[in-house]
């Protein structure tokens, strides 16, 4: 009988269960060895051959190349193991979370300051929310990388 | 005998410690936030407990993908502040309180609940960022913690996390476990994390007040029946990371029943959006 994962229907949204933990175990691990300074200087002086000595996909190399945290999550990556990615950038949580929404820095900001994301709308694949497919990139920052 | 006296309700917003350790508590943006803990300090240096103990999560810190304890109970002399990549919070060492530990850990595994008794850990913002907000800064002079603290880390970041009526349950187990150590300990019980935020996709940042409001009037007057709520309910309605206000209820259910004698008070109350990505929600009852 299949597992019961009825999370599965919420808006922009990927729980990180047993399957999404399998998929990024090393690419998830390789974020884990930047809490150590000297593997975060390795890091920054040669990006690639230090994602080189971990047995991640070519594509997690990619998404941690290119920073794209959403990218990184499809590929079993978890938003606390990601944050050394960001930490060792000298990036802050809200930067983080926000660049996963297309907005810019001052548009994110300004939204959690005038209350955050309403769940209206964002509850259910299908509805009609800030956070549904259809309405994606969200803001400035989106638009300009024309992705 | 040793008894719980009170429990503390605390969001554990990393950004809250960066602003603390960067000076920039007295800036606009942070200012609400930090008064909503005024009252809570002079609380806590009025009733001085004899040991704290703190139910937190590790945020991807001392428990990577290799090992991952649904509950782990820290039963260590001392703990130290993790680098958690931004390099360590100048705080102190926190310490922790081996035997009244050990003996929790020995009477809530008796219990049926398979804790995982951890001996050295380095502790993450889940745990010091709490600290920070309900002790401030300490002196220079007397650089320590105003007492022990056992940190009792709950997973909440691979699913499936522990469920809302197990944390409950669990929290009765601790109160009995609490009541039958021999010497008379004041203890709190700390639940930390929440309220509604979601960190990651593009939903991020989504906050919930009337759901967080609901959340805090159940948790004090209903907490049995909230602990009944599924977690699909925390995170579609409260955001992925929202789901760790799972961990409230491990310290709810170790305080005085809803009802009948001994029913808590609330002594504090404070909400506030945003730090940051969360919401940040803030409670103190005390028994009575």
């Amino acid at each position: 009988m299949a597992l019961d994962k009825p999370y599965r229907d919420i808006p922009g949204t990927t729980i990180f269960d047993a399957e999404q933990s399998r998929l990024g175990y090393h690419l998830n691990q390789f974020c884990m060895s930047l809490m150590r300074p000297q593997n975060r200087a390795r890091f920054k002086a040669d990006e690639r051959a230090y994602l080189d000595q971990w047995p991640m996909t070519e594509e997690q190399k990619q998404a941690v190349l290119a920073r794209d945290l959403n990218w990184c999550i499809r590929l079993g990556g978890n938003i606390y193991f990601l944050a050394k990615i960001g930490a060792t950038d000298g990036k802050s949580f809200q930067q983080m979370a926000g660049s996963m929404t297309g907005m810019s820095e001052e548009e994110y900001r300004d939204m959690m300051i005038s209350g955050g994301r309403s769940v209206e709308g964002n509850r259910r694949i299908g509805e009609d929310g800030s956070a549904q497919a259809h309405r994606q990139p969200q803001g400035r920052a989106g638009r300009k990388e024309g992705s | 005998m040793a008894q719980i006296t009170a429990s503390v309700y605390t969001s554990h917003v990393p950004a809250i410690g960066a602003a603390l350790d960067l000076g920039k508590s007295n800036e606009p943006y942070w200012q609400p936030v930090f008064k909503g803990y005024d009252f809570s300090k002079q609380w806590l240096r009025e009733n001085k407990p004899d040991v704290i103990f703190l139910v937190y999560n590790d945020h991807a810190t001392a428990f990577s993908l290799e090992m991952i304890p649904t509950f782990a109970i820290g039963c260590a002399a001392e703990f130290e502040p993790a680098d958690e990549g931004w390099g360590p919070r100048p705080v102190p060492l926190v310490k922790g309180h081996p035997e009244l530990a050990a003996h929790i850990a020995q009477s809530v595994i008796q219990d049926d609940f398979d804790l995982t008794i951890v001996n050295k850990m380095p502790v993450d913002h889940g745990l010091t960022v709490p600290l920070s907000l309900m002790c401030g800064q300490p002196a220079p002079d007397n650089y320590e913690w105003p007492c022990p603290v056992i940190p009792f880390a709950v997973n909440v970041v691979q699913y499936p996390v522990p469920s809302g009526r197990r944390c409950y349950q669990l929290g009765r187990a601790i109160r009995k476990a609490v009541a039958s150590f021999d010497a008379p300990l004041k203890v709190q019980i700390w639940g930390t994390g929440g309220m509604s935020h979601q960190l990651q996709g593009p939903r991020a940042g989504l906050i919930n007040r009337e759901w967080d409001t609901a959340f805090l009037d159940r948790l004090i007057a209903d907490p049995a029946e909230l602990a009944q709520l599924p977690h699909i309910d925390y995170v579609r309605e409260a955001g992925s990371e929202g789901i760790e206000l799972v961990m409230w209820l491990i310290a709810r259910g170790a305080m005085g029943d809803e009802s009948g004698p001994g029913t808590p008070r609330v002594v504090h109350r404070f909400y506030h959006v945003p730090a940051s990505n969360t919401a940040v929600g803030h409670l103190i009852l005390e028994n009575t």
